[in-house]
C-alpha cells in the first residue's frame, strides 16, 4: 500500500498541472510565475537548506540567464549589436525555426554559462561564511545589474526586446516550458536528495570542520552543488526573457530586492531543508502576493516587506519545520522520550 | 575606452582636479563614515548586521526635508532627525531586533533586509519616487581660479557631522551609558552578571544609531540630494567601511569611509557617473576579497 501511494500521487499531481492551464485559461500566466517561484525556491534551498549556504545573490543567474538566451537567440539571426542599436525596433523578423532553436539553445547555453559561471564565483565567495557570504553574493548580483545598465552591446539601461512567439498560445507555450523544467528538477532532487552526495553537503551545513576532517572536499561538494542549482536558475531566466519580451537590468533581469528576496522567503515559509517545503512556500507567497497586487495597490510592497519580516522573525522553522514538530511520525522520526519538542530541537542542532 | 583614456589623461594634466574630487568625495566620505560608524556599534554590541542602515539615512531626510517644507529652518532638521529617528529606531527595536538578537545571523540580515524594503516603499508613498533636495541659498566659495567650488551648505554638513561624531565618542568613553555599552560589547552575559540591563543598552544602542542615520540623511539632503530607492547603496557602502575597518576600529572606521568617498568620486569621474552606484559595489567585493586572502594565509575563513 505504502509503496503504491507515492506513485499515484505524483501521478494525480502530473494529471493536474498538464490539466491546469486549461481548466484556469484566464490564470496561465499566474500559474507559470508560480513555476517560475518553484524552480528558483528548490534551487535556492539546494544551497541554502542543504548546504547552509545563504546566498542573497542567487538572482544574479536568473539575470545572467535572460542575457545568455536573449543574445543566443538574437545572434543566431541577426547581429546583436545593430539589434541593439535599433531597439527591437520590429525592423528584425524571427522565424519560427529560429524561434524554437532559440529557444532551446538559449536554455541550455544560459544553463550552461551559469553553471559555469557558479564555478567561478563560488571559487571565490564560498571562502566567506554565514552573513559575509549572503553579502558577498548580494553584492555580485548588483554590481552585475549596474555593470549591465552600462553595457551597450546589449541595450544598457533601456534593456532588450525578445522575439514575439509564432504561434497563437503564445502562455500556454511558456507555461509548459517552465512545467517542464521544474517537473525534471523535482524528479532530479528526489533523487539527488536521496544519495550521498546530499550527505555530503547537509554534513557541511551541520559542521563545515568537522566534514573537511572527514575527508569530505567541501570545496568541490560546494561548487557542485551550486553550479547545479545555477543550471536551472539559468534556464528559468531564460524562459522568463521568452515570457517578458521586453526586459531590463536593474527591475527585471538583476531584480535584488524584488524575486531575488522572495525566493528566500519562500523557502523559509515553506520550510528550509525538505524537499516539499519550498513548493509549499512558493505556493503560499504567490497566492498572498497576487492577492495583496490586487486588493491593497500601491501597499503591496509594505506588505510584502512586512511578510518577510514576519516570516523571518516569528515563523522561521517554516511550514514542514512547524509540521516536523507537531507530527513527525509522518516523516519517519521515532520519538522514545516523553518531551518530543526537546528531541526535535537537539535534532535540528 | 578613448573617453576613459582622456579622462585618466586630465587628471594628469591638470592636478587641481584631483583636488576637487578628493576634496568632493572626503566632504561625502564624512558622512558615510557617520553611518558605518552606527552600524559597527550596533553590529559590535549586539551582533546584528542591519541592512536597514542606509534606508535610515534616508528616512531621517525625508524628515528634514518634510520639515523644511513646513517653514521650519533646515539646520534645525538634523537635530529634529535626530529626535524623530531615535523613537522610530527604539520602535524597530521593540517590534522586529530584540526577536533576533539571541538567533543566527543570517535571521537578523534577512529581517533588516525586508525592514529596508518596507521603509524605502513607505517613503516612496508617502513623497513620491522624485530626487528631493533642500536649497539653503547660501554662497559658494571658489578657489584656484574657480576650478574648486566648495558651497557652504556642504562645508556646514560636514562642520556638523564632525560634531556630532565627536559628541557621540565622548558619549561613549565618558558617560554611565556610554560605559554599559561598551561593556555588553566585549562581554554580555557578564555584563548581566554585574548588574547592566542589557536589554536596555541593546535598546539604547540601536535607537543611538538610527538616530546617528537620521542626522547624517538630515545633512545629506540639504547639500545632495536623497530618493527613496538610495537606501540600498548607504547600507553596502556601510558594509564596505565597516568590513574594511573591522570593528571597534574607530580611527580605521573614519579613514575607509572617507577612502571610499573619494574611490567613488574618482571612479565615476574616470568611468562616467553612470558607473557610481557599481563602484561602491564592486569596492565591497574588493574589500571582502582582500580580507579573504589575508585569512586564508592564516588557514582560516571570514565569519
Amino acid at each position: 500500500m505504502k509503496n503504491l501511494a507515492m506513485p499515484v500521487l505524483h501521478l494525480v499531481l502530473l494529471g493536474v498541472i498538464i490539466a491546469a492551464p486549461f481548466v484556469f485559461p484566464d490564470y496561465q500566466t499566474q500559474l507559470a510565475t508560480l513555476w517560475l517561484f518553484i524552480i528558483v525556491s528548490l534551487t535556492w534551498d539546494m544551497t541554502g537548506g542543504q548546504m547552509g549556504y545563504n546566498s542573497l545573490g542567487n538572482i544574479f543567474f536568473y539575470g545572467t540567464g535572460m542575457y545568455v538566451a536573449a543574445v543566443i537567440t538574437i545572434g543566431l539571426a541577426h547581429n546583436v549589436s545593430e539589434y541593439t542599436d535599433a531597439a527591437g525596433g520590429g525592423i528584425f523578423k524571427f522565424t519560427s525555426a529560429q524561434y524554437y532553436s532559440g529557444v532551446v539553445l538559449g536554455s541550455i547555453g544560459a544553463g550552461l554559462f551559469c553553471a559555469l559561471s557558479a564555478f567561478i564565483i563560488g571559487y571565490v565567495t564560498f571562502g566567506l561564511r554565514g552573513p559575509y557570504f549572503a553579502i558577498g553574493t548580494l553584492g555580485v548580483a548588483i554590481a552585475a545589474g549596474e555593470l549591465v545598465s552600462n553595457w551597450e552591446w546589449v541595450g544598457g539601461g533601456q534593456g532588450i526586446s525578445m522575439p514575439n512567439y509564432p504561434g497563437e498560445q503564445e502562455r500556454l507555450f511558456i507555461y509548459f516550458c517552465f512545467a517542464v523544467v521544474g517537473v525534471i528538477l523535482y524528479t532530479f532532487l528526489r533523487w539527488l536528495y536521496s544519495t550521498r552526495f546530499t550527505a555530503a553537503i547537509n554534513a557541511i551545513r551541520d559542521d563545515e570542520e568537522k566534514a573537511e576532517a572527514m575527508g569530505i572536499h567541501t570545496m568541490r561538494y560546494k561548487l557542485t552543488a551550486w553550479a547545479m542549482s545555477a543550471f536551472f536558475v539559468g534556464i528559468a531566466g531564460a524562459i522568463s526573457a521568452f515570457q517578458l519580451l521586453h526586459f531590463e537590468p536593474l527591475e527585471t533581469a538583476y531584480q535584488t530586492i524584488n524575486l531575488g528576496i522572495f525566493m528566500v522567503v519562500c523557502v523559509l515559509l515553506g520550510g528550509k531543508g525538505t524537499l516539499w517545503g519550498p513548493i509549499i512556500g512558493a505556493t503560499l507567497f504567490h497566492v498572498f502576493k497576487e492577492i495583496t497586487w490586487n486588493y491593497f495597490l500601491g501597499w503591496q510592497w509594505v506588505a510584502l516587506g512586512a511578510l518577510i519580516v514576519i516570516t523571518v522573525v516569528y515563523f522561521q522553522e517554516g511550514l514542514m519545520g512547524w509540521l516536523m514538530a507537531k507530527k513527525p511520525e509522518w516523516f519517519g522520526i521515532r520519538i522514545d522520550s516523553k518531551d518530543p519538542a526537546s528531541k526535535i530541537a537537539e535534532a535540528a542542532e | 575606452m578613448d573617453q576613459i583614456l582622456g579622462n585618466i589623461d586630465l587628471l594628469i594634466q591638470f592636478p587641481i582636479v584631483n583636488m576637487k574630487i578628493i576634496i568632493d568625495g572626503v566632504m561625502i566620505g564624512a558622512l558615510f563614515a557617520l553611518a558605518a560608524y552606527g552600524l559597527a556599534l550596533v553590529w559590535g554590541v549586539m551582533n546584528v548586521k542591519n541592512l536597514a542602515q542606509g534606508d535610515f539615512v534616508i528616512a531621517g531626510g525625508y524628515v528634514a526635508w518634510w520639515l523644511s517644507r513646513q517653514g521650519v529652518h533646515p539646520l534645525l532638521g538634523v537635530p529634529a532627525a535626530f529626535i524623530v529617528m531615535w523613537i522610530l529606531g527604539w520602535v524597530i527595536y521593540k517590534l522586529v531586533i530584540s526577536r533576533v538578537i539571541e538567533r543566527d545571523l543570517f535571521t537578523s540580515l534577512l529581517a533588516t533586509f525586508g525592514l529596508a524594503i518596507m521603509m524605502a516603499q513607505i517613503l516612496n508613498l508617502m513623497f513620491g519616487s522624485d530626487t528631493q533636495s533642500i536649497d539653503l541659498n547660501y554662497e559658494t566659495l571658489h578657489f584656484a581660479d574657480g576650478l574648486i567650488d566648495v558651497p557652504m551648505s556642504k562645508l556646514i554638513g560636514v562642520c556638523m557631522a564632525l560634531s556630532l561624531a565627536a559628541a557621540v565618542i565622548i558619549f561613549m568613553k565618558r558617560s554611565r551609558m556610554g560605559q554599559a555599552i561598551r561593556a555588553t560589547a566585549q562581554d554580555a552575559r557578564a555584563a548581566r552578571v554585574l548588574g547592566i540591563d542589557t536589554e536596555k543598552v541593546y535598546a539604547f544602542t540601536f535607537s543611538l544609531n538610527s538616530a546617528i542615520c537620521g542626522a547624517a540623511g538630515a545633512i545629506i539632503v540639504m547639500a545632495w540630494v536623497i530618493q527613496p530607492f538610495y537606501g540600498i547603496t548607504y547600507s553596502i557602502r556601510a558594509f564596505v567601511i565597516v568590513t574594511a575597518a573591522g570593528l571597534g576600529n574607530l580611527p580605521g572606521v573614519i579613514t575607509a569611509g572617507l577612502g571610499i568617498g573619494a574611490a567613488e568620486q574618482y571612479g565615476s569621474h574616470i568611468f562616467g557617473i553612470g558607473y557610481q552606484q557599481a563602484i561602491a559595489v564592486l569596492l565591497l567585493l574588493l574589500v571582502l576579497v582582500i580580507r579573504l586572502l589575508l585569512q586564508r594565509r592564516k588557514r582560516q575563513v571570514l565569519q
